[in-house]
């Protein structure tokens, strides 16, 4: 009953429309809004990218091969039964990856400006929400509106805040949970069909956790390091380095990234006029395709000691050349202000490194000590 | 109370023996059982100390085997113990450039021995001692043969393009076979490892005093293409091969004595 599959084809045949989006750019309430059922497909397998690679060069970041890959055979069940799929312009691998995609799939590219700080890329990025939503209206022959648009922002508000909630549990210590099953549930939520009850579903995990941490047990002993994972989203399927981190014994008490909190952090405010609220809070995405992306510097000094981090781990895929550029930033801001230990990782989807980068993970615990 | 260090490297192994005053290295290959080597040595020691495994009161194993050593008492990597041994070999250390058998580490240290930041290469053989025996086998020269070859006064150095061990190689059969003279075929082979590790150890910003360890610091011509890359003097203390496992058998000591 629950497998994806036959959960798409019924929704399909209720008449549900299915939209499938690639970052946490894209403003997941106009969908909601058009009543469609939205999914996040930046692929996190290694399978895939033999056949992504038949069309793209072999030095393209894994993510980007491997979501090519899923999509043009077939493999991925949320790409095949979608409608319609948004691309947005991270990266030019992913902006010529759209182009391709689009001769076997309907793609509505969002092209993002360069920088969240300038007062007229702001307004652009509005009207390329605007754009959408008219591309979402015509495509699903739905017609989105301010009820429609207020409701959905309130539903993911609050989902946003549940996340908020129970990242910051992990603040305890002992860490109430690992950092891979928070990953987990995190990740589930790119694949729901019923937002009430994934909802509910996190209210039943922050009470699981709450008790845990009153238990005062945790899922590793009183005093573990405590490491803050950033960089390129690392979903399931991609937590090589946060599995290798904590089978080294230090616990991941909070993920930056994509496929963590990066989305979760700031919410769409309920104040302002929908479109352009929900215009402003994505464009704040503190991606390193932004630039400059200073954001995400004050993100991490104000993390660090939220969270009482004692190293903080990048990691990237090889060929993300935005975020391994940023890696320096990243590493000199931080030394700067909390003079906090720091590990770049680059790497792939692959298991080759995995003992290299074991060998770096317990250096830098070690640098600890 | 004797402690020991074991270092089991990619292609050697080697082990400390440690008292608080009196310390000892001995080195063997690690072959295709490293585990057996590294039991054999160890053995090989403590009899030369007239004891046994059971007088040692605390052992560190570190490198690529030491996952694999069943008895060692706690397991810390190579790129911390060969800090730690680094700056007991030549106190004032700022950083340690350490090329093995198949890796090779750019290391910060600060004034304790303990590592401030490191680089260390990935996956890929480039720049270690694998790389160098991959070029000596296509030359028909062991290691050490290889440490002995002079350019003839005037002597051109060849230039070796490729990083890959494989290309590398490929090129070097080429060269080979243009007619250029083995020697001068090594020296641009050192002039090519001197720039990667140079290269990478820029990442970490090196401060002085250099101080090159590991198997590849044995190598004058590549100790001097390297302090040419670096522009800064590189410092080759005795014991450098085992610096890895004197710092083992420091930290060993740590644990004893703390």
């Amino acid at each position: 009953m629950s497998d994806p599959v036959t959960l798409l084809k019924k929704a399909k045949e209720g008449g549900k429309k299915i939209v499938g989006f690639y970052c946490v750019f894209a403003p997941q309430e106009l969908i909601l809004a058009a009543d469609a059922l939205g999914f996040a497909l930046c692929a996190t397998k290694e399978e895939p990218i033999a056949d992504g690679e038949k069309t793209l060069p072999r030095n393209f970041c894994a993510l980007i091969k491997s979501s090519y890959g899923f999509a043009v055979t077939d493999k991925c069940p949320y790409f095949l039964y979608s409608d319609l799929i948004i691309g947005e312009t991270t990266c030019d691998g992913k902006k010529k990856m759209f182009e391709l995609m689009s001769d076997f799939k309907p793609v509505h590219v969002m092209k993002l400006p360069q920088s969240y700080l300038d007062d007229n890329d702001k307004l652009y990025w509005l009207s390329e929400v605007e754009k959408l939503k008219s591309v979402l209206e015509t495509t699903l022959d739905v017609k989105i509106t301010e009820e429609g648009l207020v409701k959905a922002i309130r539903v993911l508000n609050e989902e946003r805040l549940l996340m908020q909630e129970l990242a910051g549990l992990m603040k305890a210590d002992p860490v109430p949970v690992s950092g891979q099953d928070l990953l987990k549930l995190m990740w589930g939520r790119n694949f729901t069909f019923d937002r009430a009850q994934f909802a509910e579903q996190m209210k039943e995990m922050i009470r699981d956790v709450k008790e845990i941490i009153a238990s005062g047990k945790g899922a590793f002993p009183k005093g573990a390091k405590r490491v803050i994972v950033t960089g390129v989203p690392t979903g399931v399927g991609a937590e090589k380095v946060i599995k290798i981190i904590e089978d080294c014994g230090a616990a991941v008490v909070y993920i930056e990234n994509c496929a963590g909190m990066k989305q979760f952090v700031t919410l769409v405010d309920e104040t302002k006029a929908p479109m352009e609220a929900i215009a402003e809070k994505y464009l704040n995405t503190p991606c390193s395709c932004m630039s400059p992306n200073p954001r995400r510097m004050e993100i991490l000094d104000q993390l660090v000691e939220e969270y009482q981090a004692d190293g903080v781990v990048d990691i990237v895929w090889q060929g993300c050349h935005t975020y391994n550029v940023e890696s320096r930033v990243l590493k000199d801001s931080l030394k700067k202000n909390s003079n906090t230990q720091f590990l770049h990782i680059e790497t792939d989807y692959s298991q080759g490194d995995a003992e290299q980068i074991k060998t770096r993970v317990q250096a830098f615990l070690e640098m600890m000590n | 109370m004797i402690v020991a260090g074991i270092d089991a490297g990619s292609t050697t192994v080697k082990v400390t023996l440690y008292d608080g005053t009196r310390m000892e290295s001995w080195l063997g290959l690690a072959g295709w059982n490293p585990r057996a080597e590294a039991t054999a040595l160890l053995g090989q020691a403590v009899a030369n100390w007239d004891t046994d495994l059971e007088g040692l009161g605390y052992i560190i194993g570190t490198g690529y085997g030491r996952v694999n050593l069943p008895f060692v008492s706690k397991s810390m990597t190579e790129i911390t113990c060969h800090a730690k041994g680094a700056a007991f070999l030549y106190p004032g250390v700022g950083t340690v450039i350490d090329i093995g058998g198949q890796d090779a580490k750019a290391i910060r240290v600060d004034g304790n021995g303990k590592v401030s930041d490191f680089i260390m290469n990935d996956k890929c053989a480039a720049g270690t001692g694998r790389f160098m025996q991959v070029m000596a086998n296509a030359l028909g020269l062991d290691v050490v043969d290889m440490a002995q070859m002079e350019l003839l006064p005037g002597e051109e150095v060849c230039t070796i393009n490729s990083m890959c061990t494989v290309f590398a190689e490929s090129e070097v059969i080429g060269l080979l076979n243009q007619g250029y003279s083995r020697q001068a075929i090594m020296a641009g082979i050192y002039q090519s490892i001197a720039s990667r590790i140079a290269t990478m150890a820029a990442t970490v910003c090196p401060q002085s005093a250099i101080v090159f360890t590991g198997g590849v610091s044995q190598n004058v011509w590549l100790c001097s293409a390297l302090e040419n890359k670096l522009n800064m003097p590189v410092i080759v203390p005795d014991r450098a091969v085992f610096a890895g496992a004197i710092g083992a058998a420091l930290y060993a000591w740590d644990e004893v004595t703390k």
